[in-house]
């Protein structure tokens, strides 16, 4: 069912925890559909310097988490914008496709996690980002 | 990973086959291989092989007759064939059936099925625990009602239902009683004829049988139309060549389990309870089904446990080399937790975190001691990255 990579990131998760002094935090999913992600970035001179995670769900959610946050590291706030779930899912060589609807609330944690940052900036997300993924989980059901 | 002993928790799912049973298997398959239809004493030895595994198989659940057994390919086999063959033979009595909200997926999808043939399916909730009320039946039965299908003991929380007291209710009404019986026969005490049970299903892999083999007990006179069509096998309700090694390592295996039962059933529910009572040490766990412990299956201990996801548990716990099971939306690939889970009244943010460790003949102590101490490290660890988790 589970590629060895994604089991890699489940049983290893990279960037778990939380971050007091992040400038962007994001949560998606909610506890009834059985996944939520909460997503810290910290954001210096528009480098993502620092990311955390902590995810409740099955271990597709954990590791889409964990892959999500190692792509996003380091990188710029542009660029990991352009992230998408199918390249979540790339890195992790595959995921079932019950699971993809991971691949995508991860997508939206770091997307809300950075609309979270422009507003801290003062600045309206919704033109840069769109849809934060402040969603339903149910709607994020629907890529499947 | 360095670790690690093996504890198979998962004896709900399926059972190792016991040596016994497979000693007896063994000759069927290469050297006594006789069609047991054959004419030749080749093929009409197996015959009597088979017709003594029919006998002992009845024996071991207090059927009154041999022939009152039907062996199939399994549980689901057997349900289909009680359930669609009884309302399919009975039409002109009614198309009325009665069921409960905690079925297997066997009955479940089989009543469904049926619903598509215009027959009128009453689904009874069940309690906190998971019991059926005798009291909701008897409001439920009506001047059409055929049949009454309940489980004996469900899968994912061991709630062991009352039985011969829901089958005299459906008698009553003039209706007949099937039990869905997979996860009670050979792990509590079944005798069909004191219990008012006319119809019922097993499975032999559930008690150290082999997969592949189930039974249907048919009780004389409750006619049923057959769904499997070809040389009339069974008495003509179930065609094809008969697994005669299968059959008679249902039958070894079942008169094992009931012969060993009395003992066994003492041995493993102060294993549960023992594991019960370890499992909710940890903070913010529940129990889920029967709290009066004589109404669990002696084996089973279910529980849902806060703040983490069932499927991350199951696979953590393998990691350690323990199998479990849950009954999470993410195990199944479906948006829902269990059906079972929900009809007790959990929300489904508990039911996702759904944990169910079932003991069998072949675990000890040893084993709930393993499960005892790793379980906690794992809860701990993925609790530690849930971000709903509270202390």
């Amino acid at each position: 069912m589970y590629t060895d990579k994604v089991f890699d990131h489940f049983s290893n998760p990279r960037n778990v925890g939380e971050m007091p002094d992040a400038n962007g935090v994001g949560e998606v999913g909610n506890a009834k559909c059985g996944d939520i992600m909460k997503m810290y970035l910290k954001i210096e001179n528009d480098i993502i310097v620092d990311v955390k995670f902590k995810t409740f769900g099955c271990g597709a959610a954990i590791a889409t988490s964990s892959m999500a946050t190692e792509l996003v590291k380091g990188k710029s706030i542009e660029e990991a914008l352009k992230l998408t779930n199918t390249a979540v899912v790339e890195a992790l060589e595959g995921l079932p496709p019950a699971k993809i609807h991971c691949s995508v609330l991860a997508e939206e944690a770091i997307k809300s996690a950075l609309a979270d940052y422009y507003r801290r900036q003062g600045i309206d997300p919704e033109p840069i980002i769109g849809c934060t993924g402040n969603c339903e989980c149910c709607h994020a059901h629907d890529h499947e | 990973m360095e670790n690690i002993r093996k504890v198979y928790a998962d004896n709900a799912a399926t059972t190792a086959v016991s040596q016994h049973c497979l000693e007896r298997m063994l000759p069927y398959f290469t050297e006594q291989y006789g069609n047991p239809s054959s004419l030749y004493s080749f093929g009409r030895e197996n015959k009597k092989v088979l017709e003594n595994a029919r006998k002992m198989t009845a024996d071991a659940i207090g059927a009154a007759l041999a022939d009152e057994i039907i062996f199939t390919s399994g549980g689901s086999e057997s349900d289909n064939l009680a359930i669609k063959g009884y309302a399919r033979a009975n039409v002109k009595k009614g198309k009325h059936i009665i069921s409960s909200k905690i079925e297997h997926h066997a009955v479940f999808e089989t009543l469904d099925a049926l619903k598509k043939e215009g027959f009128e399916v009453t689904m009874l909730d069940v309690d906190s625990e998971g019991f059926v009320s005798p009291e909701a039946l008897k409001n439920a039965m009506r001047e059409d009602t055929i049949l009454v299908t309940i489980m004996a003991a469900n899968n994912e929380i061991g709630t062991v239902e009352p039985i011969a007291e829901l089958a005299a209710i459906a008698h009553a009404g003039g209706a007949v009683f099937h039990t869905d019986a997979v996860q009670a026969v050979g792990h509590i005490p079944i005798n069909v004829v004191e219990m008012g049970i006319d119809m019922l299903s097993m499975s032999a892999h559930k008690f150290n049988g082999p997969k592949g083999v189930g039974a249907l007990y048919v009780k004389r006179g409750v006619r049923i139309q057959p769904m499997i069509h070809g040389g009339g096998q069974e008495k003509k309700r179930r065609s094809g060549t008969e697994s005669v090694a299968n059959i008679v390592g249902l039958a070894t295996a079942l008169t094992d389990a009931v012969e060993r039962l009395p003992a066994e059933s003492v041995r493993l529910a102060a294993l549960r309870d023992k594991l019960i009572e370890g499992v909710m040490k940890m903070p913010k766990v529940i129990l889920t089904g029967a709290t009066d412990m004589s109404k669990r299956l002696p084996g089973t201990a279910s529980f849902c446990i806060n703040a983490i996801e069932g499927e991350a548990l199951i696979l953590r716990l393998d990691f350690m080399g323990i199998c479990a099971s849950t009954g999470s939306a993410c195990s199944s690939g479906s948006l829902d937790p269990s059906h079972v889970l929900l009809a007790l009244g959990l929300p489904h943010e508990v039911a996702h975190g759904s944990l169910r460790l079932s003991l069998g003949h072949f675990n000890t102590e040893q084993d709930v001691d393993y499960i005892l101490e790793k379980l906690p490290q794992v809860v701990t660890a993925l609790r530690a990255m849930s971000p709903v988790w509270q202390e």
